[in-house]
């Protein structure tokens, strides 16, 4: 079949192949920004926090009497939280993955100096690693008596005089790239303190766009303030059983503090990444009724044509063309509109993730989103075309000789 | 005659019942997502304090140290430290001014067996309640002296008052945060300011309430637990009083453009003065923002609230493309019929009026589609766990809003295509028929 007849059909009709094309265009604009970030939060959302997150509970306790001293309550509930059945561990903690409790400190590798990075503090009981299911990637644990009180009555001071810490792989390749971390110096307060350990990760109470959402320390200092928070770790099926013994056990041991937030670490993150999941939700509806609409105007679009050239197409038929002809004569007219709408769209959706990135802190649009979009868009033409072409090729050559 | 051109597009419509149907619910879609997102954007750019809001202002100093990494060069947050926070309390050159802090803390009744209910607030210094208008349904707030005495006395919102004491007057009564006993000595009648403007801005500026004030000396004085972002820098400590950890927001009344014009000179002599002892590294001078700028500049309206508008909008543009399109092709497929009026006599501004209120039907159809799918859109809004859901309602304005939005929209989308087809000419088209 020769091109020309069909361009030249296609410039009877400028104005509305012009708004096709626009139509198009925007549309793979839209849809490929829409894609990268549905793309971005995804990986976001799939983050390893680097605890046993199928295995927690946790179970917040907040105390209201004055008569009692914290690590002596922590003791003594942690015995009774370990005597419920199917616990394998307790501890108690003051931060998790994802419970937005973030205490950072500016990381210093030599004394007074300047803080090269942030990280969170992760500070707990003894025990505290291998209870989250921390992989512990280099270095040891930590030793009973490097364990001391964070200090909260007086400005958590605790950091002061702590000795060792373990930190993650991100971390020590961020302070000491290419370098053995093990028994380095940083100076995330005033003293000096030793990294014994390297774990492989542990992610950061609250994340953000930068890379640091895994730079995290683990710290030897025992929570002493009236809040705390007890992790317990057992098999997946007995987590439910577990968290409402462990709430009985709290409450029949001292009944002078609020238990709240009582919940497995999967509903944390599910709680931490909800807005994240009903964007995505809402992206996609917007990207499939962009499709959807466009997919309907092509359609609309081409059954107008095939009704405006019913006499035409019934004289291509009486003078030889077969069915194939006629179908694959508005396929391939769909195809030249629609290509024409994906050169725009490439370069519009380049112009608007310029305008993103400029408004909303969006990432670049990695290229590969384009070409995955113009083979949708070609699809999706081909299909919304599909059925007018097939009327098309059904018209009988004996319309020629009616009036039109 | 207009009478007639509306029979006729009905007429038109009815005849091609897919295609019309196509239309109208392609403009439905495009209005009723895009009036979604601008409802829920009108509700949440409201102000939070009509007729005060215009006297209030806060002052960023920026004491962070010099950024070293890009994610430290952030705008400030308006967080101040203790010391500067005090030195701007005790110059008093505004004609309110409070300092103020999150916290949350157990909170009972002085009946025996109540169990503690865990509860938000705010430590605030006296001007508070003055300066923002908070209304009283009983007592009121504390007064200068009780700040410097750290006064142990609390002022409830109604809600908590309701819970601790069944609807008895709360005044007077004593109630036990943490293990303090505070006595109450003012009720605020349900104040929720949304967004709660005077605490730090995030994500949950929408969803949060105080149900609590206490004076923020004795909050200190007592360790209570405080609540929000505290940054520290440097090796000295990470103490509440100390003067390179920020944590307070610090809120200010003038009344009058002179007034803040001469805080700020105020604020600029403090921070070259700081800065003559070697404080404020960074090269940014202090600045003063209005309490809208301020929501503004602070982004209370989440950036992804703002691309769901521009998307929604990119949306309805598509959508009317979409129209313009099968609307040009549905009247260029009639040239022969308008051709043929053309010839009777019709002129073309009788052609452009026919075919316009035949655009303007369907407009009018897809209008009242759209409002029916920005009804169950803002119904979908208030099921995300965010705090402004509640805030996703439809009002008389925007219901108004709506319907001009759905025909301006299409009678725009009907122009091109009316104007296109009136230029058909009458001869040619009975001479090829």
């Amino acid at each position: 079949m020769r091109r020309s007849p069909m361009l030249a059909s296609l410039t009877r009709h400028k104005l509305t192949v012009l708004l096709l094309i626009l139509q198009v265009g925007f549309t793979c604009a839209i849809v490929c920004n829409v894609a990268s970030m549905i793309g971005h939060r995804t990986t976001q959302m799939r983050q390893p926090s680097g605890v046993a997150e199928d295995e927690l509970v946790m179970l917040e306790s907040i105390s209201v009497d004055e008569h009692n001293d914290p690590l002596v309550r922590h003791t003594s509930d942690l015995a009774a939280l370990r005597q419920i059945t199917g616990v394998t561990a307790a501890v108690a903690v003051d931060a998790l993955p994802f419970n937005s409790n973030n205490w950072s400190n500016g990381i210093a590798t030599e004394p007074g100096g300047n803080a090269a990075v942030t990280a969170t503090a992760f500070n707990g009981t003894p025990g505290e690693r291998q209870a989250l299911g921390l992989r512990l990637v280099a270095g040891r644990d930590f030793l009973p008596d490097e364990y001391l009180p964070i200090d909260s009555a007086h400005d958590w001071s605790g950091i002061n005089h702590v000795a060792a810490t373990i930190i993650t792989r991100a971390l020590a390749d961020r302070l000491f790239p290419g370098q053995d971390p093990l028994g380095r110096l940083i100076y995330p307060g005033d003293g000096p303190v030793r990294i014994v350990g390297v774990v492989d990760h542990l992610l950061r109470p609250t994340l953000d766009e930068s890379a640091g959402n895994d730079y995290s320390t683990l710290l030897p200092l025992l929570p002493d303030s009236g809040n705390v928070i007890y992790v317990l770790r057992s098999a997946p099926s007995e987590r439910g059983r577990v968290l409402k013994q462990a709430t009985e056990a709290l409450t029949r041991l001292n009944s002078n503090r609020v238990l709240r937030h009582g919940q497995t670490f999967e509903q944390l993150r599910a709680d931490y990444f909800s807005r994240d999941r009903s964007m995505i939700g809402l992206l996609l509806a917007a990207a499939g009724g962009l499709l959807l609409v466009t997919a309907a105007g092509i359609a609309g679009l081409a059954s107008f044509w095939v009704q405006q050239r019913r006499q035409a197409i019934g004289i291509r038929r009486a003078v030889g063309a077969t069915r194939e002809n006629i179908l694959h004569y508005f396929q391939l007219e769909n195809f030249l509109i629609v290509s024409g709408g994906i050169v725009l769209g490439v370069v519009l959706a380049f112009a608007l993730n310029l305008v993103l990135m400029e408004h909303y802190a969006l990432r670049r649009l990695p290229w590969f989103y384009l070409p995955t979009g113009a083979v949708a868009l070609w699809l999706l033409g081909q299909l919304a075309v599909l059925g007018p072409a097939l009327r098309a090729a059904a018209v009988p050559p004996v319309v020629a000789t009616r009036g039109g | 005659m207009f009478h007639y051109y509306v029979s006729m597009a009905l007429r038109s419509l009815r005849l091609s019942k897919a295609q019309t149907a196509l239309m109208v619910l392609v403009i439905g879609l495009g209005i009723g997502a895009s009036m979604t997102m601008i409802t829920v954007f009108h509700a949440m750019s409201g102000d939070p304090l009509p007729g005060r809001s215009a006297t209030l202002y806060v002052p960023a100093i920026d004491a962070r140290p010099l950024a070293t990494t890009r994610n430290d060069a952030s705008p400030p947050d308006g967080n101040l430290t203790w010391p500067d926070a005090q030195a701007l309390l005790r110059a008093a050159r505004a004609d309110r001014q409070a300092a103020m802090t999150g916290g949350s803390a157990p909170v009972r009744s002085t009946r025996a067996g109540e169990s503690p209910v865990y509860e938000t607030g705010h430590y605030v210094t006296s001007d508070f309640f003055r300066m923002f208008g908070a209304p009283f349904s009983a007592g009121s707030g504390w007064r200068a002296q009780d700040d410097e005495q750290r006064a142990r006395v609390v002022v409830l919102n109604s809600g908590l008052s309701r819970k601790l004491f069944d609807g008895a007057s709360a005044v007077g009564r004593t109630v036990r945060l943490k293990n303090t006993d505070f006595r109450v000595i003012g009720v605020v009648d349900d104040w929720h300011p949304r967004p709660l403007f005077y605490a730090q801005l995030d994500s949950r500026a929408f969803g949060r309430s105080d149900e609590f004030f206490v004076p923020l000396q004795t909050a200190m004085d007592l360790g209570l637990d405080f609540s929000g972002r505290f940054s520290c820098w440097g090796n000295a400590g990470d103490g509440r009083t100390s003067d390179h950890c920020i944590w307070l927001q610090f809120w200010v009344q003038l009344d009058s453009p002179a007034k803040a014009r001469d805080y700020r000179a105020f604020l600029a002599d403090y921070w070259r003065e700081q800065q003559a002892h070697g404080r404020f590294p960074r090269p940014v001078e202090p600045g003063l923002y209005d309490l809208m700028g301020w929501l503004a500049y602070q982004h209370v309206i989440p950036d992804d609230l703002r691309l769901q508008l521009s998307l929604s909008l990119g949306f309805l543009a598509v959508c009317m493309l979409n129209v313009v399109g099968l609307l040009l092709a549905r009247f260029l497929r009639r040239a022969s019929e308008i051709s043929v009026r053309r010839a009777l006599g019709a002129r073309r501004r009788d052609i452009f009026l026919q075919l316009g209120v035949e655009a303007s039907v369907i407009g009018l159809a897809g209008g009242v589609l759209g409002l029916v799918l920005a009804c169950a859109g803002l119904w979908s809004v208030r099921q995300r766990p965010d705090g402004y859901a509640q805030l996703a309602h439809l009002d008389l304005s925007m219901l108004m809003g709506t319907f001009v939005l759905a025909v301006i929209a299409s009678v725009l989308a009907g122009l091109l295509p009316a104007w296109r087809a009136c230029r058909i000419t009458p001869a040619l088209q009975l001479k090829t028929q």
